[in-house]
């Protein structure tokens, strides 16, 4: 079964719900290692995109996403407008003018999201950032498409990827961000901006998987 | 005709205070324009308002950028990208510390230098010593 765009209406929904729940525990990852406001950032910007949502939701998935991005990029006001911003609209290019996504749809959307925020960004793996989140949820995603898997189990083992992902950011340097300043004294601290990449990804597996 | 400027900041009163600073030494004969803040005013930065800043500066020779911080730099992107969809004014963004790098580059358009050598100057504000090394307290 295809991802539709009830689907993706669906999912962008649970992440506002998602990253309004958790909005004080990313910005309390956020504190010690950034400027605290991830959690409110993210949450001004999801409830803009949950204003302008009805207006798109009969469209194909490309305009849902495109919307999603430029909401984000006029509300956000931090780092994770510009990024998460460019995520969606690159995600939005890449799904223009479908109505249904596939399995190698998934792939190319998360691709396609990747790359924009590493342009964007001009992040690398393991610099303690979203990358570090979304680059193993790609790989994830590829191999499940490799070996021929439904569309269920693609974004279970992709959320699950960015959960890893995320984990195995607590030991890392960060090298990017206002969490850069600190040097040293990030080490040992969750990233937020993984973090928020995962609650994004597992929005989708749950959303797609048990059509909540 | 002269380089205009436009001054990024996640605050409003930082950017307006920079501002406040270049316009005394451009003396008038310098456009720049502020980007301070979130579109509600909060810390933070704002593409919108940086493509507006930009609008407002347009009839100058080119444009260069100055930010503060992190995220300032994404949102600069952003906007310019945009900007120049409905512009072909050239725009540069600065690697320069703020306030100096600000005041310099007002000093250098207010005397009709190109973006390049306004870029050049402005990049150049890191190496001016504010204190003497060693300088005794």
């Amino acid at each position: 079964m295809p991802i539709t765009t009830e689907d993706t209406v669906r999912w962008i929904r649970q992440v506002a719900r998602v990253l309004n729940e958790q909005r004080n525990f990313l910005t309390q990852l956020d504190s010690p290692i950034g400027d605290a406001d991830h959690g409110i950032n993210l949450d001004r910007g999801f409830q803009a995109v949950m204003e302008k949502l009805p207006s798109v939701a009969e469209m194909d998935i490309g305009s849902i996403l495109k919307t999603v991005g430029t909401t984000l990029v006029s509300t956000v006001g931090g780092a994770s407008g510009p990024l998460y911003g460019t995520a969606f609209l690159r995600a939005g290019m890449a799904s223009s003018g479908k109505y249904e996504l596939y399995e190698a749809d998934v792939v190319h959307l998360l691709e396609a999201a990747l790359e924009g925020v590493k342009a964007r960004g001009k992040a690398r793996p393991g610099e303690k950032t979203m990358v570090d989140a979304l680059a193993p949820a790609l790989l994830a995603a590829k191999e499940a498409v490799a070996q021929n898997l439904d569309i269920a189990h693609i974004l279970l083992y992709t959320s699950e990827a960015a959960e890893e992902g995320m984990k195995a950011t607590i030991p890392l340097l960060a090298t990017k961000g206002r969490a850069s300043y600190l040097g040293e004294r990030s080490i040992g601290h969750q990233d937020p901006g993984a973090t928020s990449s995962w609650l994004i990804l597992k929005a989708l597996a749950d959303t797609y998987g048990h059509g909540v | 005709m002269t380089v205009g400027l436009v001054i990024v900041s996640h605050s409003v009163r930082l950017a307006e205070g920079v501002v406040e600073l270049a316009e005394q030494m451009a003396q008038g004969k310098v456009a720049i324009a502020a980007a301070g803040g979130t579109s509600e005013g909060d810390l933070g930065t704002s593409v919108d308002k940086i493509v507006v800043a930009l609008q407002h500066v347009r009839e100058s020779d080119g444009i260069l950028v100055l930010l503060d911080l992190g995220s300032a730099v994404m949102a600069t992107e952003m906007a310019v990208e945009a900007f120049a969809q409905e512009s072909c004014c050239p725009v540069v963004m600065s690697s320069a510390p703020l306030v100096e790098g600000a005041v310099i580059a007002a000093v250098e358009a207010s005397i009709g230098n190109s973006l390049q050598e306004v870029a050049e100057a402005a990049a150049e504000a890191h190496t001016l010593p504010k204190v003497q090394a060693h300088q005794p307290l």
